[in-house]
């Protein structure tokens, strides 16, 4: 009974959590299409967001090139496919590693310094007193990085899959002995416009989930030093999680046919 | 005919679960008064001051600001009674990511679309009135002092001249010179500004200086109200408790051994 009666509130604390995400979403969502709008905390949110993440997501995606192409020859030599390497490569890039590597290492990154930029305002009362001095606290503090997130996401993601395929390219012609240009051939023919824009849409949607849960578990941390760190540890492990299960059925909904 | 009141509580309830905070709150404050609510920790002093700010919202009862409820009034609204208040946090609650300057002008740049520059000169006019001079303006909040952040948070309450002061324990975490310099400059703004005051404080110090009239507040309800002059004189035992900082009386100490 116990047991059971554990569960049920369990279940009805997730369905609130959801609820109140889903309130948060539609007013933050609100809050970025009405004036007036924050051009300069957007751009500085952009910088950080954007700029400041291409080391590690450069870094990530060259590596994740590298190896793609390695791994794929030594399982294609098994079937005399080393041809496709390089169409594994660009696919694999824009359709999938890149917004989902870049993603991770963004919500690593940037959401968890949303989390806790907000979550130590609301615990020393900044929020408040933004409140206090008519501003309101979603158009100054979250519209601004939920419009950095949805825009610069997809940014990010295009320099990605560039780095990732010239890794890669790298590799392949200076290791494994790949001919460049029939190389950059393979990897031209087979690229659609879909395998792109289907990564950006991706990366879009990614960028809006970390900034989200960025802030919305900074706005609702309480209980000093611990509670900012429990709201950053919640606004990464929800946002890699919602990542991954979003990325699914973006690629179902685009590629299953 | 009397003038009606600037703020009037009308039976407030708050709760937080099974915890009764607010238990039927009734309270006029006059226009240009500074009324000091008094009490124990716990005793729903903050939640009080969050009512009227709106920044809490009570289950039942009435907060009327010059004749108007203002309880659950459209954001838009919220927005234009906030201009009337002024509020000194009590941990100052002053933004970390600007610069003091910005801080003292942020009501007036945010809120009253005030030009940077016009701003600037405000903001430095209403430093020099709480005895800070201009090379404290590019400073971070960070590099001050206690008292400084204090007298900072001070100039950024008075910056928009608004007609209603809030005051939350400000004297807490200061020694005692710093405690009576900011009870000075308080009560100086107050009366320069011709603004209505409501302070929440336990040292009876500062209280006696800045109010004009005071309550006490134990359990959720106002159990006294009068004239400074008269506090000492009452006979209510938890006032006589209270002001004299007795372990032995009707107010018990929730302790667990």
């Amino acid at each position: 009974m116990n047991l059971l009666a554990t569960v049920g509130r369990v279940f009805l604390e997730f369905l609130q959590y959801c609820g109140r995400l889903a309130i948060f979403a539609g007013l933050s969502l609100f809050h970025c299409l009405r004036p007036p709008v924050y051009t300069r905390l957007i751009g500085q949110q952009m910088l950080d967001i954007g700029y400041f993440s291409l080391p590690v997501v450069g870094l990530t995606a060259i590596f994740t090139g590298m190896v793609l192409a390695l791994q794929s020859h030594t399982g294609f030599a098994r079937f005399s496919a080393e041809g496709a390497v390089a169409t594994v490569v660009v696919i694999s890039m824009t359709r999938e590693l890149g917004p989902v590597l870049a993603g991770l290492m963004v919500a690593g990154r940037i959401g968890a310094a949303m989390a806790a930029e907000i979550g130590t305002m609301r615990v020393t009362e900044q929020i408040d007193a933004l409140s206090t001095l008519s501003t309101n606290p979603f158009k100054y503090l979250v519209a601004p990085r939920i419009i950095a997130g949805l825009v610069m996401l997809p940014c990010l993601v295009l320099v990605a899959d560039i780095i990732g395929i010239f890794g890669g390219f790298l590799v392949g012609t200076y290791q494994l002995g790949y001919n460049p240009a029939t190389y950059i051939h393979s990897s031209w023919d087979y690229l659609t416009p879909m395998d792109v824009i289907s990564g950006l849409v991706k990366a879009s949607v990614f960028g809006f989930i970390i900034s989200l849960l960025g802030c919305f578990n900074g706005y609702h941390s309480k209980g000093g030093a611990q509670g900012v760190g429990q709201a950053t540890t919640n606004a990464v492990v929800s946002a890699s999680i919602l990542i991954l299960t979003t990325n699914y059925i973006l690629t179902a909904l685009f590629f299953d046919k | 005919m009397s003038a009606p009141p600037k703020i009037q509580l009308i039976d407030l309830h708050k709760s937080f679960g099974p915890k009764t905070v607010l238990d039927g709150i009734s309270l006029d404050i006059m226009q240009g008064e500074s009324f000091v609510i008094i009490g124990g920790s716990g005793s729903g002093k903050s939640v009080t001051l969050k009512c009227i700010l709106g920044l809490m919202r009570p289950e039942r009862g009435r907060i009327l600001v010059d004749g108007e409820d203002v309880v659950g009034i459209p954001p838009r609204e919220r927005e234009r009674v906030m201009q009337k208040f002024g509020m000194l946090f009590q941990g100052g609650a002053l933004f970390d990511s600007l610069p003091v300057w910005q801080n003292v002008a942020f009501g007036l740049m945010q809120g009253r679309r005030m030009d940077r520059a016009a701003a600037r000169r405000k903001a430095l006019e209403k430093l020099a009135q709480v005895g800070l001079g201009s090379d404290v303006a590019e400073l971070s909040p960070a590099e001050l002092s206690g008292g400084m952040q204090k007298r900072v948070a001070l100039a950024r309450a008075i910056a928009s001249e608004p007609d209603i002061l809030f005051f939350d324990e400000p004297t807490t975490g200061l020694d005692p010179i710093m405690a009576d310099v900011i009870n000075d400059l308080i009560v100086k703004c107050v009366k320069e500004l011709g603004a209505t005051a409501v302070s929440i404080t336990h040292d009876m110090h500062s209280a006696r200086k800045i109010g004009d009239r005071m309550g006490m507040l134990y359990h959720g309800q106002m159990i006294w109200v009068g004239n400074t002059a008269e506090i000492d004189r009452t006979d209510n035992p938890y006032v006589q408790q209270f002001i004299h900082g007795r372990a032995d009386g009707p107010i018990k100490m929730e302790l667990r051994h």
